[in-house]
């Protein structure tokens, strides 16, 4: 009896550990829209693969045994079928168990993960080049993506457009990443927000911040010093404005002679 | 192999102790015809391939009668199932599911609980086929001796596939589970889970007669317990004409539930209610004297 008893617990044992193990979700596996967090997630699904069939767009499929996810979950690959963001989530309505939350009704609240331009070096937008494929392919455009015009300090006189995520509207659909021209590896890619996301600074005080909740600076006014070529600027403004500040400008133009 | 229907019981015997256990049943095909004496087993096929299909046309066909797994479905977009065992592991996890799990779990208990929770085991578990076939291929081969674990080692298993998923916060069974694993993968993709399937299958066959089905699988423990008190069983109601032949012990699955019933060992009525026993009818394909029927838990009656 004991012996049995043993032995059941160890196969199970061996069952609960392999579980815990394996029970990190790799980088490029994304949960569909709704899906509890990771570990109530494990809790919750049971494997039925009804959304897998509800999905029109065919993008989710169960992990099968020896892949990186948990055995029979369903998963999708953002660079392989990206989410299409359905309007009336039938994937979400199909889950019987409520591992994929129904109180998911619209799918921009969907966080699937968080898209990041990861690689800078390769992205033609970073490059100079208009490519715009991800900002043009989001579906919520101008929101959770959108193009920062800066300087190019390689011409001196283009801009650069860079592709900017915006944590508050992008769901993590993943056609950014399935759209981006670049071969094989996209230069932006949706991650786990846990991977993707820093903590946010909860120990440091935003001194602008505080400026404007207490109607003046904490610490009472400062000092200002004269800073040589922006007298009569507002302290702080080291803005430049065309024709003023000092030198003559740089770049191809300019004249310049070793 | 010409036995014939007037064989006396001592060279039956003998025919049993040469070859009728590598051959069971092979008498109830001479004295009943083969289609007789196959019956249950065909309708049993029936059943399980059946069932499969029903889950496969959908992907294969597109035509989408069922949607799911055992693990849950949805038939024609209305009748909810879910396996009972996969959401008490849920439970155990930590998750309390849907009303739609809750209920679909609901209609599957109450039929299990009247036609014998094993039921599912001989009639609807895909993995049946694979274990049924290790346990002919070893018949055949004459294979005997082995190590099989005690029978009560699925009800431990049962008890600390449940205790794993409440410390691992997850269906910590279902990463292994062939079960589920089976059916889930002919009708997803199967990925490395032929290796799973293939293990059950050498286990059954080299290692341990029934070994898997009948001492260490978990959820038909589950299913076991849930059909304790089902009204359908199966009765030796005839067993006054046994002639002692052996070929239902030898081709049952569980054949330590024949005897008491039987032999009336500890009972006197003939009907067999150990909750092991699946309601497969494969005893009464093979018995040549129609020693056994299916009727109800409370049909007592010799004949």
């Amino acid at each position: 009896m004991a012996g049995v008893a043993g032995g059941a617990c160890l196969l199970s044992l061996g069952a609960g550990l392999y579980a815990r193990q394996a029970s990190a979700l790799p980088a490029t596996a994304l949960r569909p829209p709704g899906a509890l967090a990771e570990n109530d997630f494990l809790a919750a699904c049971v494997r039925c693969g009804r959304c897998v069939r509800d999905c029109p767009y065919d993008t989710l499929k169960l992990a099968e045994l020896g892949e990186p996810v948990a055995t029979g979950t369903p998963y999708f690959t953002a660079r392989d079928i990206p989410c299409e963001m359905c309007e009336d989530i039938p994937c979400v309505a199909a889950c019987p168990t409520g591992a994929l939350d129904h109180a998911l009704t619209d799918i921009g609240d969907a966080r699937m993960g968080l898209a990041v331009l990861i690689d800078q070096e390769t992205c033609l937008n970073f490059l100079g080049l208009r490519c715009d494929v991800c900002y043009r392919v989001c579906p919520v455009i101008d929101e959770a993506i959108t193009l920062e015009r800066v300087h190019n300090p390689r011409s001196d006189r283009h801009a650069m457009l860079l592709p900017t995520v915006h944590s508050d509207h992008c769901t993590g659909c993943g056609k950014c990443e399935k759209a981006c021209v670049l071969p094989d590896e996209a230069a932006i890619k949706v991650l786990p927000a846990k991977l993707a996301r820093g903590s946010r600074a909860e120990h440091y005080r935003k001194g602008w911040a505080e400026r404007e909740a207490a109607g003046g600076s904490l610490i009472g006014e400062q000092v200002e010093l004269p800073v040589r070529g922006l007298e009569g600027k507002a302290h702080g403004d080291t803005r430049v404005a065309p024709g003023e500040g000092p030198g003559a400008p740089a770049g191809l133009d300019s004249g310049w002679k070793p | 192999m010409s036995v014939t229907h007037d064989t006396s019981a001592t060279r039956v015997r003998g025919a049993a102790l040469r070859g009728a256990i590598a051959r069971p049943g092979a008498e109830a095909v001479a004295a009943k015809g083969w289609l007789a004496a196959h019956r249950w087993l065909i309708l049993r096929r029936l059943s399980q391939f059946g069932i499969l299909a029903l889950f496969l046309a959908g992907p294969w066909f597109g035509l989408w009668i069922v949607k799911g797994n055992l693990s849950s479905s949805l038939t024609l977009g209305v009748l909810p199932l879910t396996d009972p065992y996969l959401l008490a592991q849920s439970f155990a996890a930590g998750h309390l599911s849907y009303r739609e799990a809750l209920l679909g779990a609901a209609i599957v208990l109450a039929f299990y609980l009247v036609v014998g929770g094993r039921v599912f085991c001989s009639w609807v578990c895909p993995l049946n086929v694979v274990t049924d076939a290790a346990a002919w291929l070893r018949r055949r081969a004459g294979l005997r001796g082995g190590k099989a674990p005690a029978e009560q080692a699925r009800y431990w298993l049962l008890g600390f596939t449940l205790i794993a998923a409440f410390a691992t916060g997850s269906l910590a069974w279902e990463w292994v589970n062939p079960v589920s694993m089976l059916q889930r993968g002919l009708i997803f993709g199967f990925g490395l889970a032929w290796g799973i399937v293939g293990g059950i299958f050498l286990y059954d066959f080299l290692i341990a007669a029934r070994g898997w089905c009948g001492h260490l699988c978990p959820m038909g423990a589950f299913y076991g317990l849930l059909g304790a008190g089902a009204l359908v069983r199966v009765s030796a109601a005839g067993r006054r004409a046994c002639n002692d032949c052996m070929d239902c012990f030898a081709v049952c699955p569980e054949p330590q539930v024949i005897r008491p019933a039987l032999k009336g060992a500890g009972q006197s009525h003939p009907v067999i209610l150990d909750r092991d026993c699946t309601n497969c009818g494969r005893c009464i394909d093979v018995c040549s004297q129609d020693v056994f029927r299916v009727t109800t838990r409370f049909d007592r009656s010799e004949s």
